[in-house]
């Protein structure tokens, strides 16, 4: 089969994964003349799909043979879709064709199980190695991990990846079973605690490395660089509306991921339409007003202290709002926290104010400092100023308790199906 | 008063003029801004020189200024030196003023180095090469770019161009200048046209192929495209041509996606077989296989992995604990953890050799509260402890142990059937049910957890309970 046929048969079937970020890792460059490429540590989107999802890296299966039969899945086994599979070295060359055009920042590598999770992995690696070894490549490399596969190829894989991943694939483990029958839920975490501890056994490395003290004062200390061991993390994709899981399942399910394995990211994929789909799921436009709202709600639980059961709980009927944000969902549901006044409520409790995001916070915070805060300041730090007054007092503003918007709107919700 | 810079982006003639202006305390508004060649030299004219009056105002900016200088000048805004004057003039006038993040000035000045920035970020993304002259003479291709940036940040742009492609050739074409790498050295040309920049190649072709299978046409979004990719970037980019045609056709094949009823599956690629919890044969693996598979409380759910025991067979002593922590939880592995490296310098101590006595727990999955990204131990319920306790049973009539060590309450509890006040009854033997004795102490991480000062002494004491044990 033509490159260009296989291209298209493994970027097709590689799109239904929402990871695609290329941030973090190990900075590096060429400018030392050798090699090609560079990370800075910033990931760069080289262009946007119509479907308003960014494109940084190249992000192909190397095949989509799969012996396993996951329903939600177009590669599974019983789907009638076309099959290809990428010769080790096509990869290679495409990922470097790509990147010397500047079309990308580097390869996302996934690929449908064949043979065993071990042969899986080990080619993926081997695509992996060829880049940085023979090609001393300097491009971000994230690669998709068997669950399963051996502690061994999870360790090289770890080498020469800025980030490596496994799905979670769905938020509970019967939903798993359901529809995922080959894959184990428990095998999965297992691999994610195997990454976890490498990661930071690899920056326990650095750290101490850096701290080795030096005999002569002053002088550089010549040690050999630590390993990095994907130096950007591990991350994972989990499938909204395939299964019955609610809001809150799938946040609790996000909120242990990021206590437990120290995930940089949990990627939510409204699960959409796939050609050849299965019958057990039956089809209609994908979820994206949930997916948006879960985004907004992990950033949440991320960069805004919220605990899962705070934005969504089975109290709650387990699902977020789809009218307002959950930031604002929250607000509506504690009016008792509010007014927060901005000239004296401590940075946690402004961050909870909808509207308000964390550079916002981190302003006001230093503008108090040296005169009063006033309402109009608000529009210079362009923050929804409409959304944010009804929540605040300001030196020259209180709000009227009929200023809230009405929390009394029907919470409405996505038909899953 | 005329002041006039060599280039549109010279921002050395900028400081140096600014700071002789400072010192001839010329008013922000008597200053007008001009650059060489530039259309701004309408009024050439009145030429006044102001005498410098008095020592000049000491004039400390911070050091974000100077960066902020550095991209405000690269916007296309006229008045972005006057803006620039005008903010050195009051940072050396009002006190206050650098520590007002709302300033109106300073916000606008921000908000030009915010554009500049984010036409910087676009250029590194956006500007795509094509190889030419690739002749065969084992001389690299050239790779060109024709690129159209909103500011003037070419010069500012090549060198991250030169960190990532050092061992490449390559030249970016725009209407203000021209940069080019030939691999030593990064030249600066005037600009060029549009007609100067390559075609497209084969090369291009599968980009473009990649492009349109990348795309998803159920989630047709091209409102949330265009604010990331704005049009104006779209005729340099070779794969825009093919947004109008997959937006134009993403309802029509996701609606065939949607209607196409479930196909028969051809099954040409045999299915593996489920993950089927085989049991192993017999004896402790087979104990520790089927553990994991417990849910029999709600705590094996939200564990990463059941901890089996670890340790010989028949040993001396078997070391119960009370659960597995964080880092036994990821490893699977008893004692690991901080607890665990405690307990090991407390053998040391007591003349016991890890490897020859058994350690577990008696409840084998791991119980915590999330706090934030943490988990944070919680001791189980008598409840769970129960559930657990057929698990301990089992293994410690496999194991064989000539003798038990509790470690803290959970564990007593466990292996003598009531509640044990640690404090009262540990250092001595006790007797079982079944007749086997068992030693209580403390949990290592009881220790872990006392102040400082107490520390030294409780461990005395621990290891004394061990030796005791041990003898
Ligand atoms: S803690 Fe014990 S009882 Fe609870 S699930 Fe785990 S093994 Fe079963």
């Amino acid at each position: 089969m033509e490159i260009a046929a296989k291209l298209a048969i493994l970027a097709d079937a590689a799109k239904y994964d929402a990871s695609c970020a290329s941030s973090g890792g190990v900075q590096r460059d060429s400018s030392s003349g050798r090699g090609l490429g560079s990370n800075e540590g910033t990931g760069i989107c080289h262009s946007y799909a119509p479907d308003g999802r960014c494109i940084s890296l190249l992000k192909i299966l190397l095949t989509n043979y799969c012996q396993y039969d996951c329903l939600y899945c177009v590669n599974r086994a019983s789907s009638n879709v076309p099959r290809a599979r990428f010769a080790i070295d096509e990869v290679v060359r495409l990922t470097l064709d790509f990147y010397r055009r500047n079309c990308i920042e580097g390869l996302f590598l996934s690929s449908g199980i064949i043979r065993s999770p071990d042969y899986t992995m080990e080619q993926l690696v081997e695509v992996a190695r060829r880049l940085r070894e023979e090609h001393d490549f300097r491009g971000y490399i994230h690669l998709k991990t068997i669950p399963d596969a051996a502690p061994d190829l999870l360790r090289r894989a770890g080498q020469y990846a800025d980030r490596l991943s496994i799905n979670i694939e769905l938020p509970t483990q019967q939903g798993l079973a359901e529809l995922a029958p080959q894959k184990d839920g428990a095998a999965i975490k297992r691999s994610m605690a195997r990454l976890r501890v490498q990661i930071e056994a690899a920056r326990g490395e650095a750290r101490d490395a850096s701290r080795a003290p030096t005999s002569i004062p002053g002088a550089r200390p010549a040690r050999a660089a630590a390993p990095a061991f994907s130096a950007a993390g591990q991350s994972t994709q989990m499938i909204v509306g395939a299964d019955g899981a609610d809001d809150a399942a799938i946040l609790a399910t996000s909120a242990q991921l990021y206590g437990a394995y120290r995930l940089k990211r949990v990627c939510y994929s409204a699960f959409s339409p796939i050609p050849d789909a299965a019958s057990a799921l039956p089809l209609q436009a994908p979820p994206l007003a949930r997916e948006h709202r879960l985004y907004q709600a992990d950033w949440l639980m991320r960069y805004y202290g919220f605990a899962a059961d705070e934005i969504a709980s089975p109290r709650t009927g387990g699902m977020l709002r789809l009218e307002v944000d959950p930031k604002l969902a929250w607000a509506l549901a504690h009016p008792e926290r509010f007014p927060v006044d901005l000239n004296r409520a401590p940075r946690e409790l402004l961050l909870r104010v909808p509207g308000l995001g964390v550079k916002a916070v981190d302003r006001l915070l230093l503008a108090r400092r040296v005169r009063r805060v006033r309402a109009e300041d608000l529009k210079r730090l362009h923050v929804p100023v409409a959304k944010v007054l009804p929540f605040v007092l300001a030196a020259d503003h209180r709000p009227a308790r009929s200023a809230l918007p009405s929390p009394t709107a029907a919470p409405q919700q996505a038909a899953l199906f | 008063m005329r002041v006039q810079l060599a280039s549109e982006t010279d921002l050395d003639g900028f400081r140096r003029e600014a700071r002789a202006l400072l010192a001839s305390r010329a008013r922000p508004a008597q200053v007008e801004w001009s650059v060489e060649g530039g259309q701004e030299d309408l009024f050439a004219a009145d030429e006044t020189v102001m005498e410098p009056q008095g020592p000049a105002p000491a004039l400390r900016v911070p050091p974000a200024f100077v960066e902020l200088c550095q991209h405000v000048l690269l916007h296309r805004e006229p008045q972005r030196f006057a803006l620039l004057y005008r903010l050195l003039w009051r940072l050396a006038h009002e006190p206050n003023l650098r520590h007002d993040p709302l300033d109106p000035d300073m916000l606008q000045a921000r908000e030009f180095a915010q554009a500049v920035r984010r036409d910087i970020h676009k250029m590194h993304a956006f500007v795509r090469f094509r190889p030419v002259g690739d002749a065969g003479d084992g001389a690299q291709p050239l790779h060109v770019a024709w690129y159209e940036p909103a500011h003037r940040i070419v010069e500012a742009v090549a060198p991250w161009f030169q960190r990532r492609f050092a061992n490449m050739r390559w030249a970016i074409l725009t209407p203000d200048a021209c940069v080019e790498w030939d691999g030593s050295v990064l030249q600066l040309r005037p600009g060029a046209s549009r007609a100067e920049a390559p075609p497209p190649d084969a090369g291009e072709q599968l980009w473009l192929t990649y492009y349109r299978n990348i795309f998803n046409p159920a989630r047709l979004k091209l409102a949330t495209m265009q604010k990331e990719m704005p049009r104006r970037y779209w005729p340099n980019l070779p794969e825009a041509q093919l947004i109008a045609p997959l937006a134009a056709e993403a309802r029509e094949r996701s609606t065939r996606m949607i209607e196409q009823p479930a196909s028969t599956p051809l099954r040409r690629i045999p299915i593996a077989p489920a993950a089927t919890t085989m049991l192993p044969p017999e004896g402790l693996p087979r104990l520790n296989a089927a553990m994991q598979q417990c849910r029999t409380c709600p705590i094996g759910a939200l564990a990463t992995q059941a901890v089996a025991g670890e340790g010989p067979l028949a040993p001396r002593l078997m070391f119960v604990g009370e659960q597995p922590g964080d880092q036994e939880d990821l490893r699977g592995r008893p004692f690991v953890g901080p607890a665990g490296q405690l307990l090991e310098r407390a053998f040391a101590e007591a003349g016991i050799v890890r490897e020859e006595v058994y350690l577990t727990n008696a409840v084998r999955h791991f119980k915590y509260d999330l706090r934030g990204k943490h988990r944070i131990h919680k001791t189980p319920s008598q409840q769970e402890a129960l559930a657990c306790l057929h698990w301990l049973r089992e293994e410690i009539a496999l194991v064989r142990p000539r003798a038990l060590v509790a470690l803290g309450a959970t564990a007593a509890r466990s292996l003598l059937g009531r509640s044990v006040v640690v404090r009262a009854e540990r250092g001595t033997w006790l007797a079982r049910g079944d007749g086997l004795q068992v030693l209580v102490t403390l949990h290592p991480s009881a220790l872990l957890r006392l102040p400082v000062s107490q520390q030294a002494r409780a461990f005395e004491e621990f290891v004394t309970d061990l030796r005791r044990a041990a003898a």
